[in-house]
């Protein structure tokens, strides 16, 4: 197949929110090729929603709305999102990275025989090429790798909030309904169950004060919170302290949130790279660890090498200090 | 479903990420000679499927793909319970992409033949795309659960329980199926150094791209959509101020001092 035969951007995620920042920056890689940009909109009961997609910045909504696509199912939604791809043959097709979407897109990928790139965090288009070019951190977060997809659809998933959901507006645009024939589901879900999760989203904290391993419970969070509270920031943890110890729904690093706060406090976390890859972008780091060899001092522009337990309590007490006067 | 249980774990020889140095020049990664182990995740999903094993009863394979060397992640599989090992290399292989990986894998496993599970880590630590499973998956039309934090087999299904971020699924699917798990699934345990002497006698099965009739066309760098351009550390330019041995009370006003003064927080 030539690639002459591909034209326009799609963007897709079960998440609303990512897909319009998907259409953000989809909107934009479009106009950079000349192209059109469509969204796929799944579900049931969905249809009334494509005038939003279209608000957003698409220029025509495919909407796939019919009982088989009620909740997201790898299978069918893969065949519903394979057959219209192979039938209109976009160029590009970006995928909302949450794990149902990170699930889905290497399974598209295969049916279309293309290539698929994960978590991309910066996209652009090579416009000589008029090819995508796909950043993401590779080798552990150690590094950042900027990829190329040779056959098309170049496929890539993109982990929320990495563009800016853009600003709606009054738009024309074109709403195609389409006929679906989706593949059955091959797993049954028996139950779902929400996690606690706390109002504020860390990814929106201008100040985070984040505890690692070296916090001994989850009690003992209380010294990171009143630093927090005083600073008007808000806590977060390392992969073990949620995952593994369930003391927080969700954590901070490569396979979870990535932050950039202005200003980021970590207290007992060694900075191992999975960790660095989550909150490397922050504009300030600061970092309190009783090993001088921890790897965070390196990433840190302020470090405090002592006992968490002292230096916490004592930077909140200076900080009140400080601040009554 | 087939008659007993037979699990096959895909694993990889990763790159030890939190051993990888930089070229403090060029910023590039010195991968030449760089450590690899066995991916961390990567021993959860072999752990989980001897766990099966000892519960259920059957047998567990393994396979990777990778270079002759990879040979020492099936061993140390094999140590921690694995019962055969496969080892699919072939120079043709190098520089495959997601999609070229799980195209050879699943040549491997329908070589290898029946199974009811197939374990996969939930993506492994130096490439993390999360790729793999999903598609050798698609490849050979299985059911697959991904990110499973517990897993349930009775008679011919298996039930899971899933880390979606924002809430946890579970789910039940027919055997044969394909399953990710999550590094919280377990604690993969330490093979014992009788163990390891143990397998690293047990043969492993070699098989390279004419023993898989895979086509060449779509394998290594050739067959492979994905290429890289380029991948170099991100610059860090941090101040690096470290206060050490010094009484914490003194330590904390001097950082909260120059975090007031330098704008960063303030009352």
């Amino acid at each position: 197949m030539s690639s002459g035969e591909f034209k326009g951007v799609w963007v897709f995620s079960e998440n609303k929110d990512l897909a319009f920042e998907l259409l953000g920056k989809g909107r934009e890689l479009a106009n950079k090729l000349g192209v059109e940009l469509a969204g796929l909109l799944l579900g049931q009961g969905v249809a009334n929603q494509a005038e939003e997609f279209i608000s957003y910045g698409a220029d025509k909504v495919y909407v796939a709305d019919d009982p088989a696509l009620k909740s997201f199912q790898p299978e069918p939604y893969k065949s519903v999102i394979a057959d219209l791809a192979s039938k209109y043959k976009p160029e590009i097709l970006l995928i909302g990275g949450t794990r149902r979407g990170k699930e889905l897109a290497p399974r598209i990928a295969t049916v279309l025989e293309t290539g698929c790139s994960s978590d991309c965090k910066v996209l652009d288009i090579d416009a000589s090429k008029r090819l995508l070019l796909m950043d993401r951190l590779v080798y552990g977060g150690n590094a950042v790798s900027t990829l190329v997809c040779r056959s098309k659809p170049q496929i890539a998933t993109v982990p929320p909030r990495t563009f800016d959901k853009p600003q709606a507006a009054k738009r024309k645009g074109e709403v195609v309904k389409v006929e679906v024939k989706a593949e059955s589901p091959r797993t049954q879900i028996l139950e779902t169950k929400a996690k606690e999760v706390s109002g504020a989203k860390i990814e929106e904290a201008s100040i985070v004060v984040l505890g690692g391993r070296g916090m001994k419970s989850k009690e003992d969070f209380k010294i990171l919170d009143e630093l927090a509270k005083i600073l008007g920031g808000q806590v977060g943890v390392t992969r073990p302290l949620a995952a593994d110890l369930e003391w927080f729904p969700e954590w901070v690093g490569l396979s979870g949130k990535t932050i950039k706060p202005m200003l980021f406090i970590g207290a007992g976390a060694s900075g191992a790279i999975q960790l660095l890859a989550g909150m490397r972008d922050s504009r300030v780091i600061v970092a309190v660890n009783k090993d001088p060899e921890a790897p965070i001092f390196k990433a840190a522009d302020y470090g405090i090498v002592g006992d968490l337990y002292e230096v916490v309590p004592a930077l909140t007490a200076a900080l009140k200090e400080i601040f009554k006067k | 479903m087939i008659g007993i249980m037979h699990s096959i774990v895909c694993i990889k020889y990763a790159l030890d990420v939190a051993e990888l140095k930089i070229d403090p020049a060029t910023r590039a990664p010195v991968l030449a000679g760089a450590t690899r182990k066995v991916s961390d995740i990567d021993k959860n999903a072999i752990e989980e499927a001897v766990r099966i094993k000892e519960k259920v009863g059957g047998k567990v394979s393994v396979v990777t793909m990778g270079s002759p060397e990879a040979k020492k992640a099936i061993t140390e599989a094999i140590a921690m319970g694995a019962d055969e090992g496969y080892l699919v290399t072939d120079p043709s292989f190098d520089q495959s992409d997601t999609m070229a990986t799980s195209y050879v894998l699943a040549a491997a496993i329908k070589k290898i033949g029946d199974f009811n599970l197939i374990l996969c880590g939930e993506a492994t630590i130096d490439g993390y795309t999360a790729q793999v499973g999903p598609s050798v998956a698609e490849r050979l039309n299985l059911p697959q659960i991904t990110y499973a934090r517990r897993i349930v087999v009775e008679g011919d299904s298996v039930t899971a329980e899933r880390d979606l971020t924002e809430n946890y699924e579970t789910t039940k699917a027919k055997m044969p199926a394909l399953i990710t798990v999550t590094k919280e699934i377990n604690e993969p345990r330490l093979p014992t150094l009788m163990s390891i002497m143990k397998a690293s006698k047990k043969e492993i099965k070699v098989w390279g791209a004419a023993d898989l009739g895979v086509a060449k066309e779509k394998v290594g760098a050739a067959g492979s959509s994905i290429q890289v351009l380029k991948a170099l550390a991100p610059e860090m330019k941090r101040k690096g101020v470290v206060l050490k041995d010094m009484p914490a009370k003194e330590a904390a006003m001097e950082l909260a001092k120059t975090l007031v003064k330098e704008g960063i927080v303030k009352g």
